[in-house]
């Protein structure tokens, strides 16, 4: 066979990093289409009784388990019919118009169906998505979380870049484990190194559903987000749970004073097969009703770990942008996903986080890796540490609050050796196998696990299973380090405590300062209704976000 | 209808598999892309209802719905007589007998793999979808346990499915094997991610709920 002759050209754009990503057509039929599949049902509704008896082109004994809870608990039937009369570009509109308070918006679009949901929101640009989004978030000071795991489950170097991510400004940092059995490990490392970089944040560990309650039951972590829910019955099966199981489970949490939200995202259905033809937003659509259905305060979506299908068909990063409105719209806090690989290309990836970071939302990362992503156990974040100074200009360059701070490198030094001789201390003080010192000098100027000695596993994974076994709660490690002269820190670790008590931060979109102050939609709603109105970023905010340390000063000259 | 699905459908695994490769491979490579065709170097040939067997010698490999049939290669092109010839010589390696079943009522690869260990005389069942996706099961288990997952099937080549089989066959002889290395590429999402759901759909429409299992013959052509 005779070779082609090549363009240089065409060679040269071929070997550029997007075109790793894979590209996928759309293929309508098994519900591989962002939004707008011609297969979405017609929006529709009719009441009798005060009962919803038809929805979306089907009537109430064709409804399937997910049609049923939504239609029961979702949406607000005393106005369903006229929302529903509604156009959907006069609906789309209200998402935009500055002089449509979001209260009033919100309590029409609690009258819509998720066929209307889906519809309306096709009704909008990217940029009109971004100027709703700006609007319609619950929280009025947008937040970030960070991802911080290690590859070797490395206690010490958990605590160090905990100390770290919140010492930056993280408001919630989230781990996971390397190796199944060093979860309760990993909690405490979380805890101890998150009250030592800035009282108040909120920790969590994502592992099994029923190790995660308890383990925030003993006070060692403060939230949960990894109770998924689906847009289509045939997932929902697969997995043996129904949205009154998710909703059950959503309570367990909220009873014992644990921060809690669902997660979902667009692509999960077609991923595993069972989308029915239909389009991942009108499915997801589904899913943020299931949420506010249940009464959960939050949900995590932006597709989260199935980002690679809606990224790989056309307007996938619009439908993204869309179901995090969605989720503002329904009055819930939005971690807003961006916490997951999603291209080789730095101009893709870059993109991606725009429609999130400009506008703001409660959490504009669930989460961003404050550890380098050879180290990131979510399987890598759209962005790493390594990526930090890239961010913090970005929110310098164009005057927007991305939720992080700049700092110096003495400062972090010290935060991270304090939290690894912190956490030394509780393992001396709880018999588990000890932290050198050399380990804690390691630790204090790693980069990634690899700079750390490695840990004698076997004998770590029986300390997390006396931890297990022996109920050891944030009470045990309170008294540790008031033990070891760290009252500071477990001073912070005993306001956390006490917030499971109080319950304020099972409020929507809640975060905790370093005073122990809860804010959230509650008592920082979101105001805004155009120019000058809602967030203005405070004047000693702007003078942080602008001092990047490696910034020229024109006294320095 | 369905013709036409089938031409859109072979077009566009094949640009997308040629888009993947290195641009230097990209003619050849567009080619063997795993578009529907005739396996070429084995044989599967059905026969009849797969029945639970007693010899407690016996592995048995539980094949997905199209696997050799719609589909004659995983999604890095390892060709599924490279899969099946690897788990079954990891499993003769370590002296015991494999056995195929193709499991058609689901496209799970969890529920093939309890399926195939339900089956297996000793106990110790593979379940390997199309694309690649494995698990070592074992009956006593529910569907969503496992001995060992290899969820990330663009990092599965064909000396991880000789460890695959070895270990299973380990498992059977009552042995604790040192699981089978397990490779992390966090950039293998944005490249396969899509094609994958696309792959697993594709599968998905030769599932048969009320098929039960067969037994499976492999003659390999070399």
């Amino acid at each position: 066979m005779v070779e082609k002759k090549r363009s240089k050209r065409f060679q040269t754009l071929e070997d550029r990093p997007v075109h790793k990503d894979g590209f996928i057509g759309e293929w309508i039929e098994t519900g591989l289409i962002a939004m707008g599949s011609p297969n979405d049902p017609k929006p529709s509704v009719k009441v009798s009784g005060g009962k919803i008896v038809e929805m979306d082109g089907k009537r109430r004994e064709d409804f399937d388990m997910i049609d049923q809870f939504i239609a029961d608990y979702a949406i607000d039937v005393s106005i369903t019919e006229e929302a529903m009369s509604k156009s959907d570009v006069e609906l789309a509109r209200m998402l935009v118009d500055i002089n449509t308070p979001a209260e009033e918006v919100r309590k029409i679009f609690g009258g819509l169906t998720p066929a209307k949901l889906a519809a309306v929101v096709d009704k909008l640009n990217i940029v009109e998505i971004m100027m709703a989004m700006q609007k319609m978030r619950v929280r009025q000071t947008p937040k970030n979380q960070a991802h911080v795991t290690s590859a070797t489950d490395n206690p010490v170097m958990l605590a160090c870049d905990a100390a770290e991510a919140a010492y930056r400004g993280f408001a919630e940092i989230e781990t996971t484990v390397a190796v199944f059995k060093y979860g309760p490990l990993n909690a405490l490392s979380l805890l101890v190194g998150s009250q030592v970089g800035r009282p108040g944040v909120l920790t969590q560990d994502a592992l099994e559903e029923s190790f995660e309650l308890e383990i925030g039951m003993r006070g060692l972590t403060a939230y949960a987000e990894t109770v998924s829910v689906y847009g289509t019955e045939g997932v929902f099966v697969d997995g043996d749970d129904t949205p009154w199981s998710k909703a059950f489970l959503a309570s367990c949490y909220a009873s014992r004073g644990i921060k809690m939200r669902f997660t979902s995202g667009t692509g999960s259905e077609v991923q595993m097969g069972a989308a029915e033809g239909k389009s991942m937003l009108y499915l997801e659509a589904r899913c943020i009703l299931i949420t506010k259905g249940a009464g959960v305060q939050g949900l995590q979506n932006g597709s989260i770990s199935v980002i690679g299908v809606p990224g790989a068909v056309p307007s996938g990063l619009r439908a993204v942008a869309a179901e995090n409105l969605l989720t503002m719209a329904m009055g819930m806090e939005v971690a807003s996903g961006n916490d997951q690989t999603f291209s080789h290309s730095d101009l893709r990836r870059t993109a991606r986080t725009i429609p999130q970071l400009f506008p703001g939302t409660d959490l504009i990362f669930s989460g961003y890796s404050a550890v380098p992503n050879c180290d990131n156990m979510f399987a890598g974040s759209n962005w790493d540490i390594e990526d930090i100074d890239d961010y913090l200009a970005l929110q310098r360059d164009f005057k927007v609050d991305g939720g992080v701070r700049p700092v110096l490198e003495e400062d972090v030094i010290a935060v991270r050796n304090k939290a690894a001789r912190a956490l030394q201390a509780v393992y001396e003080e709880l018999g588990f196998p000890p932290i050198t010192d050399e380990e804690v000098e390691a630790a204090t100027y790693a980069n990634t696990s690899k700079d750390v000695p490695p840990r004698n596993i076997p004998e770590d994974v029986k300390a997390a299973d006396r931890i297990m076994k022996e109920g050891i709660t944030g009470v045990d490690v309170i008294k540790a380090l008031v033990k070891r002269g760290y009252r500071d820190v477990a001073e912070a670790i005993l306001m956390m405590m006490k917030q499971r008590i109080s319950g304020d931060y099972l409020q929507t979109s809640a975060w905790i300062d370093e005073s122990g102050y809860v804010w959230s939609a509650i008592n920082d709603p979101n105001t805004y209704q155009g120019p000058m109105t809602g967030y203005q970023m405070s004047p000693e905010r702007w003078e942080e976000i602008k001092d990047v340390p490696w910034a020229i000063r024109a006294e320095d000259v | 209808m369905v013709s036409l699905n089938e031409e859109v459908i072979r077009k566009v695994i094949a640009e997308v598999l040629a888009e993947m490769v290195p641009s230097s491979e990209t003619g050849k490579k567009a080619e063997s892309a795993s578009v529907p065709k005739a396996a070429s170097s084995m044989k599967l040939v059905e026969k009849g209802e797969a029945e639970k067997s007693s010899d407690p010698r016996d592995v048995a490999i539980g094949i997905s719905p199209g696997f050799g049939v719609g589909f004659n290669e995983t999604i890095v092109g390892t060709p599924h007589s490279e899969v099946l010839r690897q788990l079954m010589a990891g499993i003769e390696e370590e002296g015991l007998k494999p056995r195929v079943v193709r499991v058609s009522h689901t496209c799970d690869v969890a529920f093939i793999g309890k399926k195939a260990a339900e089956l297996s005389g000793s106990g110790i069942g593979i379940g390997v979808l199309s694309r690649g996706t494995t698990v070592i099961h074992q009956k006593d288990l529910s569907p969503l346990q496992n001995l060992e997952l290899f969820p990330q099937s663009p990092l599965l080549d064909p000396e991880t499915f000789r460890a695959i089989g070895r270990n299973a066959a380990k498992y059977a002889k009552g042995e604790s094997p040192v699981p089978v290395p397990t490779k992390n590429d966090p950039m293998a999402r944005p490249r396969y991610q899509g094609l994958a759901a696309l792959l697993h759909n594709k599968e998905m429409r030769f599932v048969d709920p009320k098929k039960g299992p067969v037994e499976i013959e492999v003659a390999f052509d070399r």
